[in-house]
């Protein structure tokens, strides 16, 4: 229901600004301490005005921080998690929408039960097939007792390892494996009317071009709002990449960079707290998702609320 | 050019039967209509013989082969949806072209087909639009080009102008008969309209609740309706039936009311054989009240131009006239109806089938009416 009255008018105004005002307070506070020289962030009452130390703040922080080849690392995982997820997500909701096969209905449900159980309830075993990814396969056969016999004819003791500690690989794959893209698709492929599909298998064309002449060209807008949503939550990521990579020179991701130069009693060793290093890195670092953002706006809005048609 | 023959096909859905039993035979080159009321399977029926739907059990055959196991696009048949099911996100030329691209065909050989398949239905301006900035009756064009280009066996419509306004729909009527008769390809057409069925088609199917009541020519269709069904349903507005049974001894049908109405022929039946006797709106006459065969009480007239439909009360029966005379009557008059013994129809009140009378035999015999 759409109403104008010039109260309503009012009050939702209101209430957007608040929220505006909300949002944009914090982030205004870390550009004026970025500013700042660290006599002056320290200094009692809050500065609320900027200050003329930014670049000297910013080069600071960018060679503490290493941010070089950390924001290359980030972009190749947000990139890979993208490309990762819109894959996935498109071939499963292709199967769940489109295939009448036995145990759909289970799988739909397997995969909508992950939903409940995002990386940080199951970080642990996470961990633990990352430490070695073909762990499930070695207790099958253990269980089975394929190992067993294997051993007893060849004389060869199974054992599998896959080590994804310390690989783009590691820290992509269990940011892919989430449920959230496959409903996107899913109810976008939803709304494809059955004629389409029977027009399509009139004209000749098997399920694969099908899903590659007609749904993924007609599921471009979710794809801009999918790769947005991945990329943002890709770059923002800070627990995982924490645990999956030791060797924090050659595989280190801005976030844990970031949570370096927060000062704390460890870090700082009772001196004074850099803040004015900790937000301009901050700036630095949320400067990609905010223009991916920009980029995407106007494919990502249509996507989500889906009127291309 | 193919022909169908579906024997025997019979759909069920988990427990429920769709289709029960159909047998068909379409001939080379014919245009047949499947009319019926929606939900009397007569669209499953169409996409049983694409191949879009699994037939349970029976055969449909094309040119002579059995096609139960072929996925529609091995059956050679083209399809025109009533929604159109365009691809929103292709231009018009890429529409029309997709069968081909998919076929594999060379980019030029393509290119010219798609042109000339264009021009045929007067869509050559139009060629680089998407199918959102057309209008209805062009985006009808597109669906049909799109089935004209593959130059297929057999051509299928499911209700394909019901999206159209009237006057659209007349003028893609013809222009689907014109190309018909150019290409002369088996053709199978399903709508729920009957002035549709009754204009396109060369044999009329009408169906009803999964299974064929009727195949013939619209106009035999029209005059020897093979059950209570088919003459309810064909005609517009619909045949009257009134309620009687057969006597013998007065050559005629008693009506519930007592009222007896003289048949041309006596057809073959025992005294008191519960009967509906049918006549068409067109058919019956108004006359002078008791100069006719029954007389009845005017309930409404209505004007349609041309001729007038005389909405009409007989023992709580509608009864419906149409009539290109313009008579003075006031609701609640009586007015007599003189129904020509030769227009009525009987149809068996337990089986609902037609009773048949032989027309030439009924013009001969033909009498003077009686009153009682």
């Amino acid at each position: 229901m759409i109403e104008r009255t010039p109260v309503l008018n009012f009050a939702t105004h209101a209430i957007l600004i608040f929220g505006l005002v909300i949002i944009l307070v914090p982030i205004w506070l870390a550009f004026v301490a970025a500013t700042q020289t660290l006599q002056a962030v320290n200094s009692a009452p809050v500065e609320f005005w900027p200050g003329d130390q930014l670049l000297v703040n910013l080069a600071e922080a960018w060679a503490l921080s290493d941010f070089g080849p950390k924001f290359v690392n980030t972009l190749i995982v947000a990139t890979g998690v993208v490309i990762g997820k819109i894959t996935l997500a498109c071939i499963t909701a292709f199967a769940l929408v489109f295939f009448n096969f036995r145990g759909r209905v289970l799988i739909f449900w397997m995969i909508f039960i992950t939903l409940m159980l995002p990386l940080e309830v199951r970080i642990v075993p996470t961990y633990a097939v990352a430490a070695n990814a073909l762990t499930p396969f070695q207790t099958i056969m253990d269980w089975t007792g394929i190992s067993w016999l294997i051993k007893a004819v060849s004389g060869v003791e199974v054992a599998l390892e896959w080590n994804l500690l310390n690989s783009y690989t590691g820290l992509i794959l269990p940011l892919v494996a989430t449920a959230t893209g496959t409903f996107l698709y899913r109810q976008f492929f939803l709304t494809i009317p059955d004629e389409l599909v029977e027009a399509a298998r009139m004209d000749g064309a098997g399920p694969l071009r099908f899903l590659w002449d007609i749904l993924i060209p007609l599921s471009k807008t979710n794809i801009a709002a999918l790769a947005t949503i991945m990329f943002v939550y890709a770059w923002n990521q800070y627990l995982w990449p924490l645990l999956v990579v030791t060797d924090r020179a050659n595989y280190g991701m801005v976030v844990v960079q970031l949570s370096d130069l927060v000062p704390d009693q460890l870090t700082t060793g009772g001196g004074t707290p850099t803040w004015h290093l900790a937000m301009a890195a901050t700036l630095v670092v949320m400067l990609p998702p905010i223009a991916i953002v920009i980029l995407m706006q106007r494919w990502f809005i249509r996507g989500l609320i889906n009127t291309d048609k | 050019m193919a022909e169908i023959s579906i024997r025997n096909v019979t759909k069920t859905y988990g427990k429920t039967t769709i289709m029960q039993g159909v047998n068909l035979d379409i001939h080379n080159g014919e245009f047949v209509v499947i009319l019926g009321p929606s939900g009397c399977g007569k669209s499953t029926l169409l996409r049983l013989i694409a191949g879009l739907e699994d037939i349970t059990a029976g055969e449909v055959l094309i040119a002579g082969e059995v096609v139960n196991q072929l996925e529609p696009r091995e059956r050679g048949c083209a399809m025109v949806f009533q929604n159109y099911a365009l691809y929103p996100h292709m231009t018009v030329a890429e529409n029309i072209g997709y069968a081909l691209k998919v076929a594999g065909l060379p980019k030029v050989e393509r290119q010219s087909r798609v042109e000339a398949t264009a021009k045929s239905v007067g869509l050559t301006d139009f060629l680089d639009r998407k199918p959102g900035q057309l209008s209805g009756g062009q985006r009808q064009r597109v669906a049909m080009a799109r089935a004209i280009i593959r130059s297929p066996k057999v051509f299928l419509f499911d209700e394909p102008l019901s999206n159209l306004d009237a006057q659209l729909r007349v003028q893609m009527r013809h222009e689907i008969r014109r190309i018909h008769n150019q290409i002369k390809a088996t053709s199978v057409f399903v709508t729920h309209d009957q002035h549709e069925g009754m204009t396109l088609a060369d044999r009329l199917v009408v169906m009803n609740k999964g299974t064929i009541e009727q195949v013939g020519s619209p106009a035999k269709i029209y005059d020897n309706p093979a059950s209570i069904y088919v003459a309810g349903f064909i005609g517009s507005p619909a045949m009257n039936f009134l309620p009687g049974h057969i006597s013998v001894a007065l050559r005629g049908v008693v009506l519930e009311s007592g009222r007896l109405v003289p048949l041309a022929s006596q057809p073959n039946l025992p005294d008191g054989h519960l009967v509906h006797l049918g006549i068409r709106p067109e058919h019956a006459t108004l006359v002078r009240a008791g100069a006719g065969t029954i007389d009845a009480q005017v309930d409404m007239i209505e004007e349609l131009g041309a001729s007038r439909l005389c909405n009409l009360l007989f023992e709580d029966i509608p009864i419906c006239v149409l009539t290109e005379e313009r008579p003075d009557l006031a609701a609640g008059a009586t007015v007599g109806l003189d129904f020509p013994p030769q227009r009525i129809h009987l149809f068996d009140a337990v089986t609902g089938r037609r009773i048949p009378n032989d027309l030439a035999l009924v013009f001969e015999k033909r009498e003077q009416p009686i009153s009682v």
